[in-house]
């Protein structure tokens, strides 16, 4: 299968900007919506608009059904076991928050101990840091060394009989590499440790299997996977689910409601409180369609090509550093190159490349720890999803090339 | 030349550049011109936050004119508040409290930046209305 025909699926990607073919690689901040997702939205929207599951009519039927069938298809993207191991969350923020707060109120006091990394997306932080906050349990860092690996010997001295969980990135949203996270949930899990997996990028980039990870929580968005904004996915392990009180109270999310006391709906309902985003939600199958779509070897080999020569041409630039060095052939780094230039400030470059018509990130990318471990203000980050090609990446280079000029 | 002459002059020698990336250039040399902003007046109470750059401004007021330094470690920023510099340094603060500061929108730089770089714009042109409104209560 031919990049191009990728790309015709996605009509954003035929746009201009300031005159210039647009060249999306901000992709780690959100990927382009592919058309069916967007036909799927617009078909909810204006054909089975109704509240799901308490109603008997007949579009709160399609529409109900449409939601489930997408917790069937979102189980079985993930492997998981059971399909009440799926809740629908506004992103991979609102589940992190979901499980800091709930894990928390359930197995977190005063004196336990929280591991994160020194790689983590500021949501996978800042939950963490509110919940032990609130239940004075103290935050811990796994460090990364100079090439951006996660500095695994350290991981054994960090858990103590206090540690209560851990919380990684399955791909860091700076660095573009894939953490072994199933070599952290074995360690963890030898020591009773549970393991949640930030796959914000990692959903995106690799296959997910959450029986084989056996990772306890994992958790994603819609929106950088193709599926419309608004959308995520908390999988939890059912026998940890369940001992979690609700993150909130609200409809659909009851068993019975007296002044006196409330029950609680069962599994996945608990956790998903108010009137969800039901008209994205089901945007989430067709866009793990295209994501089945993706694999195959023409393209793969097509897209493997155009990762190789960026890595080749911004490693072999005197002028630029780069953030997060692959090891060996690079099979651990998916098409995201975080770096700086020399002399040059991020912004400045990211403001003439716009103005080339190459959307690229720059700043601290919700990543203010790990700037400040690799001794930054912010960085330029240019992030490739399958449909960018060969001819935009030569483009960008020779735009990269006249910026840097410019500015020097 | 009056304030309103010194606006008209930027708008003008903006509009000869058609290209953005001309523009750019006019304001990338605008921002090496700005020069000897001193090391140890980038202090917090000078620094201007809504941007991703960071920017310092300072200002002294003699014979009752209010005369503007800055700095940024990012140069198309430099160069913007190189722009407003020029406009508004060594006039009296009534007179930059009058402005409306709208040479900026009509330059085109507050919709063709980033919107993050516009908030940042924004809070320059704040932080010197401020500044000139902090010299007349004095």
């Amino acid at each position: 299968m031919k990049v191009e025909y990728i790309r015709s699926m996605f009509p954003t990607l035929s746009r201009k900007v300031y005159g210039k073919d647009l060249v999306y690689f901000d992709n780690a901040a959100t990927s382009q919506r592919v058309c069916t997702v967007i036909d799927e939205w617009n078909r909810m929207s204006t054909e089975s608009n109704a509240n799901i599951h308490r109603a008997v009519h007949r579009l709160s039927d399609e529409a109900t059904q449409a939601y489930e069938q997408t917790r069937s298809a979102v189980r079985s993207f993930l492997n998981a076991k059971e399909t009440r191991e799926i809740i629908f969350t506004s992103g991979t923020t609102e589940a992190v928050n979901l499980v800091a707060f709930s894990f928390g109120e359930a197995f977190v006091s005063a004196g336990d101990e929280v591991i994160v990394t020194e790689a983590e997306h500021h949501s996978n932080i800042v939950p963490w840091q509110l919940m032990c906050r609130r239940k004075g349990a103290v935050l811990k860092v796994l460090p990364v060394d100079d090439s951006g690996h996660l500095i695994l010997d350290s991981l054994d001295d960090l858990i103590t009989e206090r540690t209560r969980i851990l919380a990684v990135t399955h791909i860091s949203n700076v660095l573009g590499i894939i953490n072994p996270v199933k070599d952290i949930i074995r360690i963890c899990h030898s020591k009773g440790v549970p393991v949640l997996v930030d796959g914000a990028q990692g959903a995106v980039h690799c296959k997910v299997d959450v029986q084989h990870l056996d990772c306890d929580f994992y958790v994603f968005s819609g929106h950088k996977l193709y599926a419309a904004t608004g959308t995520g996915v908390l999988y939890g392990k059912a026998s940890l689910l369940e001992q979690m009180p609700p993150y909130m109270g609200g409809g659909e999310m009851v068993g019975t409601v007296t002044f006196g006391e409330t029950t609680f709906a069962p599994l996945p309902m608990k956790f998903e409180a108010g009137t969800r985003n039901i008209s994205s939600v089901p945007t989430l199958i067709k866009a793990i369609d295209f994501i089945n779509l993706l694999n195959d070897n023409e393209l793969i080999k097509s897209n493997e090509e155009v990762k190789g020569y960026l890595f080749r041409t911004l490693t072999s630039d005197e002028r630029i550093r780069l953030y997060g060095v692959p090891r060996g052939t690079g099979e651990d780094k998916i098409p995201l190159f975080s770096f700086t230039v020399k002399g040059v400030h991020h912004e400045d470059l990211a403001l003439i490349l716009d103005k080339m018509g190459i959307a690229v990130r720059s700043g601290q990318m919700c990543a203010e720890p790990l700037m400040d471990r690799f001794g930054v203000t912010g960085m330029l980050r240019i992030s490739l999803a399958p449909y960018n090609t060969m001819q935009e990446a030569e483009y960008f280079v020779e735009c990269l090339d006249k910026a840097i000029n410019m500015l020097m | 030349m009056t304030l309103a002459e010194a606006e008209n002059n930027v708008i003008e020698e903006f509009s000869m550049y058609e290209e953005w990336l001309d523009k750019y250039e006019y304001l990338i040399e605008l921002g090496k011109s700005l020069k000897d902003y001193p090391e140890q007046s980038k202090t917090d109470d000078k620094l201007i936050k809504g941007c991703q750059s960071r920017v310092w401004l300072d200002y002294k007021l003699e014979d009752g004119r209010l005369f503007f330094n800055a700095d940024s470690d990012a140069i198309i920023t430099k160069g913007i508040i190189s722009l407003l510099i020029g406009i508004y340094s060594g006039r009296t603060p009534e007179e930059i409290a009058s402005s409306d500061f709208s040479v900026v929108e009509k330059i085109g730089l507050k919709e063709n930046l980033s919107p993050t770089r516009a908030n940042g714009l924004v809070s320059m042109i704040a932080r010197i209305r401020e500044t000139a409104l902090k010299c007349i209560r004095i």
